[in-house]
């Protein structure tokens, strides 16, 4: 339980850093690295699946994040909040600390969970799907229809984003002298 | 219980940066922390001490295993966070080829 | 030849790129074709696969990763895996409900086993990679001029 504490805290620092520093690639790069201690934790969780997807995927938004960040004219954000605002931001994420810890000692104590549903999984799996992937059977056979859903979620964050790009009605640079005028307006707003 | 806790304070920075951050980028940040934090929680709650991967091998009979089903659930957590961040960028390019600007103090053409 | 060396980056990427980037898709694909023995399946294999046309891109250019998969062609392989996979559940309806695992189980641990599930990862593969690697098409060719307000 050690390393599993261990790489939480580098978690946490990593998460600091990437808040703080002023620096916008830098940010980036420390949220890499917040995603790399996180495939570590779900691999010492043993929980080999998730620790392959999270790995890829976070190689993959750090690309994307990359895309949107280099060669902007700014690479330095300016902060000049008021301290009563900070403040006034602090202690409303105590209050809900205190909370949620309260609502932490109601769950089950680490390391012992209740399998009421995954014991007849775990059984049966095998006998009734054929997988030898316990995993894998229970996303395509039990419960096919969640990722028939996030199937649907992926297609459209596509079309959204393709939908996002797309440049918006361009209009045609008109020989006509009386609307050539119109048509280099609506040209110079769309460039 | 302490891998709870600090679960929650990795959750609770990524709230942090949400609320108080003036670019927009470290506001996206801030929802990928939140994103790591959440599904972190998922997977610790599937453990079981000594347990084994949830996956079968011909030579063995030991069944003690941690809990699959959390895994399935965050399989898909982490899809998703990826399509929704794609798309908070999209916008995000969009709003700077228009305003020229990532600080958020300074999009202010909507009107109430 | 110097027209060549002016786009993506330097020899010593480019050379690598060519070494490994079909590799990367091979591994890929054998982490889709063994979903149901080992850890990973069609989600984790799909981003693989994509990440290797994304890895092109960036050491080539633009147009050396159109030749491999246009923007045309990636829309076509996402829409056939999400159809691929609306038909496999539907087929299921022959038997009694919505995604019934209708194919013969085989026996266990081989290649050739647990009934729909290897399509399934299959179907999965084609549309989370090319969708992820229509994504990356539409960010890079987004102009990024700042159009003033006048």
């Amino acid at each position: 339980m050690v390393e599993l504490n261990v790489l939480i805290i580098f978690m946490i620092i990593g998460a600091l850093i990437a808040i703080e520093v002023k620096h916008l690639l830098s940010s980036v790069i420390a949220v890499g690295a917040v995603g790399l201690g996180l495939s570590l934790a779900f691999l010492d969780l043993k929980a080999p699946d998730v620790a392959i997807v999270q790995l890829v995927v976070e190689i993959l938004s750090v690309i994307y994040l990359i895309r949107a960040t280099l060669k902007r004219d700014l690479p330095y954000t300016t902060e000049k909040g008021l301290f009563l605002q900070s403040l006034v931001g602090l202690i409303f994420i105590a209050i809900f600390l205190i909370f949620a810890v309260q609502c932490l000692y109601e769950l089950p104590a680490f390391g012992h969970p209740i399998m009421r549903v995954a014991k007849t999984y775990l059984e049966d799996g095998l006998a009734k799907t054929g997988a030898a992937n316990i995993v894998a059977a229970i996303i395509l056979d039990f419960r096919g229809y969640d990722t028939l859903g996030e199937a649907t979620i992926l297609f459209t964050a596509v079309v959204g984003v393709l939908a996002i790009v797309r440049e918006i009605g361009r209009k045609k640079e008109m020989t006509h002298p009386n609307s050539s005028q119109e048509g280099k307006e609506k040209g110079e707003v769309n460039e | 219980m302490i891998p709870y806790l600090l679960c929650l304070i990795l959750f609770c920075e990524g709230l942090y940066c949400v609320l108080r951050k003036r670019n927009l980028i470290k506001i996206i940040i801030g929802v990928m922390i939140m994103d790591y934090a959440v599904n972190l929680f998922f997977v610790l709650i599937a453990y079981k001490m000594n347990g084994r991967a949830p996956i079968l091998s011909p030579d063995t009979t030991i069944m003690n295993m941690v809990d699959p089903l959390p895994h399935a659930l965050v399989l898909t957590s982490i899809v998703i966070g990826l399509a929704t961040t794609a798309l908070f960028i999209a916008i995000a390019i969009r709003i700077y080829q228009k305003y020229g600007t990532y600080d958020i103090t300074k999009i202010k053409e909507l009107k109430g | 030849m110097s027209k060549e060396r002016d786009k993506g980056m330097s020899l010593i990427v480019k050379t690598i790129t060519r070494l490994t980037v079909g590799l990367i898709f091979l591994y890929g694909a054998y982490i889709v074709a063994h979903g149901h023995l080992s850890p990973g399946g069609g989600f984790a294999g799909g981003v693989i696969i994509s990440l290797s046309f994304v890895h092109l891109m960036l050491a080539y250019g633009k147009e050396e990763a159109f030749k491999k998969l246009s923007q045309a062609g990636a829309s076509l392989f996402e829409n056939l895996g999400a159809i691929i996979f609306l038909t496999i559940a539907l087929i299921g309806f022959i038997g009694g409900y919505f995604f019934l695992n209708l194919i013969s189980k085989g026996t266990p641990f081989r290649l050739y086993s647990s009934g729909i599930i290897p399509l399934c990862n299959i179907a999965i593969c084609l549309k989370v990679g090319a969708g992820l690697f229509a994504i990356f098409i539409a960010l890079v060719l987004l102009k990024f001029d700042v159009e003033k307000k006048k």
